[in-house]
């Protein structure tokens, strides 16, 4: 598995090793795109925010693959059971976190006779 | 450079008129006497605490055996004595807040700022310092223990975890001597709390303490998950875990995604009032309203965290004191989780007035509604529990009983509040308050206070006095009733909240009702004083040398009080749910193992606390411009948190196998040499902690 094995094995703390700067690599790419994105301003306004967004579930993903250990083996059930209790979480919020937001939003854009 | 510059540079903000214990000097009035008195108060109980270790040579005992400990224990009871402390303060703010308001009617004689901290520091106070350490410190103490375990998962972390919190509520403590909290209530809603409004420290403090705490809870989430997915006993699945650990698992999981929310809004909120950002401002495009949403994205499932591991605890005692199989196993496992997910969609009740429209507000009413479904599953459990077992009405059962009657009691009136219609009458009012008390003082502090007397002996080798235990239970339960009834009947003649004064005569003979509460509650408070006083003076009577000194039914009664350090000689193979129970009952409570193997334990550490004086001063110099203080106090958290990640464990120790086994055959000699006490005379000295074979339960 992709666990990094005690130092005393030397080939399998390589190997940790090298998975862990892979994921590093990719993090750092994964933020660093962003960053360009927003800092020169050369994609549009949605390009740029779908470029942010996409990068930030990649990253997602990269944490979990490389410094989590997290993957679809059976023998990870219980990662995965709390994987997914997360989602559900996340989604509970962002989705809540919108739909709260906007509609306080909307309602606010009405205001007859108001100099707003 | 002139000297003020120099001042500033090395002081940033502070001066003179910060120091409130100088005020009743040369300032005095009413409310700066208060105030000094306090911050006085907080002086001399440090220098007497250490003038007492000076005197009695504690130093070294104290950093040697607890502060540079890693076993889950001590950092259990550390926690709880920080608990206490608080809890101290918090109790008294709240009686200084119910005088005020007794006398409300002629203005009272605090001041507005004054009274405005005190509401927000106790409210700050009971949910993150004295609630959350406490439970924490349960938490510690017992899950390890029930699922046979030696330590958590990272006993390091745990003392991290423990030092940020200190970190959190001596910054508190400090606010109270140096400068002034934040009159933002325990929530904090910008724009009030924003730089425009308060440009003072007060705010600053409140961030800088619910920041440095929620990264230790945190932590202590991930930590007690991973305990318990990895480090249970063999055999034991997670169906026949204990239902206090079943708790504090859900508990764990409800840190790790609640938390990260309140260090997010609290984060962005320094954001808006040290750099300059619009976060939550009213002008230049900032939206306070997403700090309502974000904080009880927070807010909400934090009281679900306070009291899922109190309603583990009635379910412990429950059994154990009707000498009954908890009924209902499978049931309150499934309510357990479905209240953690519940407690996650709910969070708008708590700004049902402030702007969304009628079906938003429908929705989390009605899901709020729901939440008293899975919770109404759980009474029912605890009443089928005692329901034909032979009860003993020990203290545990005492708080268990009136938490089963005022808790059914405090969700009615929850009830009333989920329906946004009501809702819009009543909030922000008392009868909010007495709600909310209705939960936390007999749901999450009864709970705390019967865990309390219920592990005592586990840990401390002796158990509480019984007398002074009621009658602290008998002032808490009265002067709860006395002190919060009153306010539903106030709080539905509309009277606000966070309110020092009114005009109304109507109000003032409740408020009286509601002042001699508070009396009650205080004496309440010395009851458990003198009852840790009592039961220490009188330890050789109540001396649980056996280790079981309540029929206990799960796997840490079958370990020795006090627990070694290791916990178990040998660690036990579990069978059944109630494992020390069948165990017991099949006449194999305490095997002779076949052989023992050498322990390796984890060094003592000195990071916890680092993190503790150094998350300290980091916070005070973030609150008062210190800026070389924060910068110095950060690079020594960083430093040696990464030394210790590269280093490891330097002095792991191993207790060797014949040391282990002479200890364990000489307690093992001990017990049989015991009088085995039936249950009759449970709170008598024959109790020495071997309980007599009873009659059991013995359907399938
Ligand atoms: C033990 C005796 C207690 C007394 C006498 C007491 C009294 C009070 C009073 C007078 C207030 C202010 C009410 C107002 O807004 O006008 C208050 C607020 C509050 N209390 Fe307590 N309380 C007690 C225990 C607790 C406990 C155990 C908890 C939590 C575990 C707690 C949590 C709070 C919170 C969160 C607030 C709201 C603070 C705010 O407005 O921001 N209290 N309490
Ligand atoms: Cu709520």
């Amino acid at each position: 598995m992709s666990d990094p094995a005690p130092q005393s094995n030397d080939d399998g703390y390589r190997r940790g090793l090298r998975g862990y700067l892979s994921g590093f690599l990719i993090a750092a790419l994964l933020t660093a795109v962003p960053f360009w994105a927003v800092a020169t301003g050369r994609l549009s306004a949605v390009a740029t925010i779908a470029v942010i967004a996409g990068c930030g579930i990649v990253q997602f993903g990269v944490h979990l693959r490389y410094f989590l250990h997290v993957d679809l083996s059976p023998g990870k059930r219980d990662e995965l059971h709390l994987i997914l209790f997360s989602l559900l979480l996340l989604i509970i919020m962002v989705a809540g976190t919108i739909w709260i937001m906007v509609n306080l939003n909307l309602r606010m854009l009405v205001m007859p006779g108001g100099d707003m | 450079m002139t000297s003020q510059e120099l001042w500033s540079l090395a002081l940033g903000r502070l001066d003179v008129d910060a120091l409130d214990f100088l005020k009743a000097f040369y300032a005095p009035s009413e409310n700066d006497d208060i105030l000094s008195g306090a911050a006085w108060v907080v002086i001399l109980g440090a220098v007497t605490v250490v003038a007492l270790l000076t005197i009695f040579r504690a130093w070294r005992p104290l950093f040697r055996d607890w502060l540079t400990s890693v076993d889950h224990k001590k950092i259990g009871v550390m926690y709880i004595v920080l608990a206490m402390v608080m809890l101290v303060r918090g109790v008294l703010e709240g009686v200084v807040m119910r005088a005020q308001q007794a006398d409300g009617l002629t203005g009272g004689f605090l001041s507005a700022n004054h009274f405005g901290q005190l509401f927000s520091t106790h409210g700050t106070i009971m949910v993150l310092f004295m609630a959350m350490p406490f439970l924490t410190g349960l938490i510690n103490i017992v899950v390890p223990l029930q699922i046979g375990a030696r330590d958590v998962s990272f006993p390091m972390l745990n003392s991290v975890s423990l030092g940020f919190t200190t970190a959190g509520a001596a910054l508190i403590m400090i606010s109270l001597v140096i400068g002034e909290f934040s009159t933002g209530g325990w929530t904090a809603y910008p724009p009030y709390t924003g730089r425009v409004f308060q440009p003072g420290v007060g705010p600053d403090y409140w961030l800088w303490a619910v920041i440095l705490s929620g990264v230790g809870s945190t932590l202590t989430g991930i930590n007690f998950v991973v305990t318990i997915y990895k480090e249970r006993a063999p055999g034991m699945g997670f169906m026949q875990m204990p239902m206090f650990t079943w708790t504090a698992l859900c508990t764990a999981i409800m840190m790790i995604f609640a938390m990260p929310a309140v260090t997010v809004s609290s984060a962005m909120l320094v954001l808006d009032r040290y750099l300059g950002f619009h976060f939550f401002t009213n002008d230049l495009g900032g939206n306070m309203m997403n700090y309502a949403n974000i904080f009880w994205l927070f807010g909400h499932p934090e009281v679900y965290i306070l009291v899922l591991p109190a309603f583990g605890v009635y379910s412990e005692v429950a059994s154990t004191f009707s000498g009954k199989r908890l009924y209902g196993y499978g049931s309150l496992v499934a309510a357990t989780m479905v209240i953690a997910l519940l407690s996650f969609t709910v969070w708008l009740h708590h700004f049902f007035t402030m702007g969304q429209s009628a079906d938003v507000n429908a929705a989390f009413g009605i899901a709020t509604m729901l939440i008293g479904v899975p919770t109404g599953v759980k009474i029912y459990d605890w009443m089928a529990t005692l329901f034909r077992g032979r009860i003993r009405f020990t203290v545990p059962v005492i708080y268990l009983l009136a938490f089963m009657m005022l808790f059914v009691l405090g969700g009615l009136t929850g009830i009333l509040l989920a329906n946004p219609a009501v809702d819009f009458q009543v909030h922000n009012t008392l009868f909010l308050v007495a709600h909310f008390h209705n939960m936390l003082i007999p749901g999450v502090l009864f709970g705390l206070f019967a865990g309390y007397t219920y592990w005592f002996p586990k840990i401390f080798g002796f158990r509480l006095n019984e007398v002074w235990g009621r009658i602290a239970a008998f002032n808490w339960i009265a002067g709860f009733m006395l002190a919060f009834f009153p306010l539903y009947v106030v709080g539905a003649m509309g009277m606000t909240r966070r309110t020092m004064a009114y005009a109304e005569p109507a109000f003032q003979i409740w408020f009286h009702i509601a002042g001699v509460g508070a009396a009650l509650l205080t004496a309440g408070l010395a009851s458990l004083c003198v009852q840790l006083w009592v039961s220490i003076r009188n330890r050789e009577q109540t001396r649980d040398i056996g280790g079981d000194p309540w029929d206990g039914r799960t796997l840490e009664w079958a370990t020795p009080s006090p627990v070694p350090e290791y916990n178990f000689a040998v660690i036990p193979r579990v069978h059944s749910r109630e494992a020390f129970a069948s165990a017991k009952a099949a006449g194999a409570g305490y095997p002779e193992p076949a052989s023992y193997a050498d322990i390796d334990l984890p060094g003592p550490t000195w990071t916890g606390l680092v993190m503790a004086i150094f998350g300290t001063t980091l916070g005070f110099g973030l609150i008062w411009y210190m800026w070389w203080l924060a910068a110095l106090s950060f690079a020594v958290i960083a430093v040696t948190l990464i030394g210790r990640a590269i280093r490891g464990d330097r002095h792991p120790r191993v207790i060797p196998a014949a040391e282990v086994a002479a200890e364990h055959r000489a307690w093992l000699a001990r017990i049989r040499a015991l009088p085995a006490a039936p249950r009759t005379q449970e709170r008598s000295p024959a109790n020495r902690g071997m309980a007599a074979p009873e009659y059991r339960d013995l359907r399938p």
